[in-house]
């Protein structure tokens, strides 16, 4: 029986007057892949952002290494070894791409410089365009880069809004490259639309629809579920 | 020639202090879009305080020192016990800030007692000497590299250390430096500080500059540093510099040339620019410390 890493239980999370999500709950096991899926609006990113407490949930609760972190700040959730690579990248436009890393950067200490190393040889364009602003990068590179600032640090979760969005289908092989070997050393909570990629990196899998966890089950039965593919996911 | 040549000197050192006193404003609205309009208060308070230090110790820059240090603990003050509570809402800023603006006016006078002061260069900054056929005098020349030295200073440290970019990257994307492990609100208290800092050293350096410092100079003085700031684009750190110095030379000029339309004049420049270039006239995309 593996670990639970993180749990999130029944949290009910308000946009202004608007109730986004509806008792929301999801458990990521220790060393697992876990994607949230659902269709456009269903409240992914809202559920990734209200782990991250970037919005806050008005009941229920995150449990994080069996603490309740609901309501700290977003930089000690970061702290406790979350990292977060959202939806819009979140790069900083004016600063290089050596600079974004500077920030992202919590420690200097040799682990982080082997996590760098590491990250370098993944993507060697973000070496490549070290000194480019991040405004400038491609969409996908901006990705790499975003990934790359989550994993920089000791995390032990990371959180990956939709990496594919937007991305050329070369691109998103190498994404996807990078998240599977990154699975090896930390555990994932993946939002994907993509359901190729969902499929082939994902252990198990909890669809969102209109704000409210409808389904969950591992990966691999899903790929041979159509009848639930087609009803929540639109595939056919 | 000469004339030229002065007004000119006067214009880059009254432009000068107002870059001092705009450099905090505008950082303190780009990274936490905050409208202090208190920030004229700690102009005064450098004056004041610095004046009186610098008085008490014979020392011109012991009371720059002094100046600085008031700069830093009127800051702190101003955002908990002012700002903090208000974040998020432009109105309750506008109105809190105001009101403390007053508060700051008035307490100056409590602290300090209600006359004006007068106030005078030290010896080796006063006075002046001549190139060729030209004066320089020599206290404005001083305010002239105090500025530039602050504005080095400041840019390097926005520039290469890690504070800096941090900074940089607040004013960018508040939501991702703090989802970095990044405790933005003591990023905010310290960016508040310095702002309040460089504030009230302008408004030391303007003591000896003007002769003489009362109460309200905050209130006189906060106005160009809203100028400066509008028309430098919110946020930018060298736009308000080249704005700031575009003001004071367009004061000096005016006061000289056409008095009564001086301060109209800078306001018509604000209106402008509100109206055909609102981003500024120096920044690049809307918010940037470039
Ligand atoms: N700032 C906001 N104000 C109001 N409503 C919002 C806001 N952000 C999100 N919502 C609403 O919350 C719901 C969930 O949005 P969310 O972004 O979490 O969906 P998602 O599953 O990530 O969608 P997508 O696949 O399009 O990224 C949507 O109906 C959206 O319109
Ligand atoms: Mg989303």
């Amino acid at each position: 029986m593996m670990k639970t890493l993180l749990k999130v239980d029944e949290i009910n999370t308000y946009i202004d007057q608007f109730h986004i999500l509806q008792n929301v709950s999801f458990e990521v096991k220790t060393g697992e892949v876990t994607v949230l899926l659902g269709r456009n609006g269903a409240g992914k990113t809202t559920t990734l952002r209200t782990i991250m407490g970037l919005n806050s949930a008005s009941s229920g609760s995150v449990v994080y290494k069996d603490e309740d972190i609901t309501k700290q700040n977003t930089h000690h959730i970061a702290r406790k070894g979350i990292g977060y690579v959202p939806e819009d990248q979140g790069i900083f436009a004016d600063l290089t791409v050596g600079e974004n890393m500077r920030v992202a950067m919590q420690k200097e200490d040799d682990a982080t410089k082997e996590r760098m190393d590491w990250v370098l040889n993944m993507f060697p364009d973000l070496k490549k365009f070290w000194n480019k602003a991040g405004g400038q990068l491609s969409g996908g590179q901006k990705q790499m880069l975003s990934i790359a600032r989550a994993y920089i640090n000791e995390n032990d979760l990371l959180l990956i809004d939709e990496p594919s969005k937007g991305l050329a289908p070369i691109i998103v092989e190498k994404v996807m490259e990078s998240i599977q070997e990154m699975k090896e050393k930390t555990t994932i909570v993946l939002v994907e639309q993509n359901f190729y990629m969902a499929s082939s990196i994902g252990d198990s899998f909890y669809i969102l629809d209109d704000g409210m966890t409808v389904h969950s089950g591992k990966m691999n039965e899903l790929k041979d579920d159509e009848v639930l593919k087609k009803k929540y996911l639109g595939i056919a | 020639m000469d004339l030229i040549f002065s007004l000119t000197l006067n214009g880059l050192a009254t432009g000068m202090l107002f870059f001092l006193l705009a450099a905090g404003l505008t950082l303190i609205f780009g990274l936490m879009d905050v409208l202090n309009f208190a920030h004229g208060g700690l102009f005064a308070w450098g004056a004041f305080t610095g004046v009186w230090i610098y008085g008490l110790s014979g020392n011109f820059f012991v009371g720059i020192l002094g100046a600085i240090v008031a700069g830093l603990v009127l800051g702190a003050i101003t955002e908990y016990l002012i700002i903090k509570p208000v974040y998020g809402n432009h109105i309750q800023q506008i109105l809190i800030t105001l009101g403390f603006m007053l508060v700051l006016t008035e307490m100056l006078k409590v602290v300090y007692g209600p006359n004006q002061r007068a106030a005078q260069p030290p010896e080796y900054l006063d006075g002046s000497f001549t190139i060729g056929d030209v004066t320089i005098i020599k206290y404005r020349l001083f305010i002239i590299l105090m500025g530039i030295i602050i504005f080095a200073l400041t840019s390097y440290v926005l520039k290469k250390t890690k504070i800096g970019l941090i900074v940089r990257a607040g004013v960018m994307n508040k939501e991702m430096v703090q989802a970095l492990g990044i405790n933005i609100r003591l990023i905010f208290l310290a960016v508040f500080m310095v702002g309040s800092a460089m504030a009230a050293l302008g408004g030391f350096l303007f003591a000896p500059y003007s002769g003489v410092i009362y109460a309200e100079i905050g209130l006189d003085y906060g106005i160009f540093a809203f100028i400066v700031v509008v028309i430098g684009g919110m946020g930018s750190l060298s736009g308000s510099l080249m704005a700031a110095l575009l003001v004071g030379l367009a004061q000096a000029y005016m006061q000289y040339y056409v008095p009564s339309l001086a301060l109209a004049v800078n306001m018509l420049l604000m209106a402008a620019v509100l109206l055909f270039r609102p981003q500024g006239l120096f920044s690049v995309k809307g918010v940037s410390t470039k």
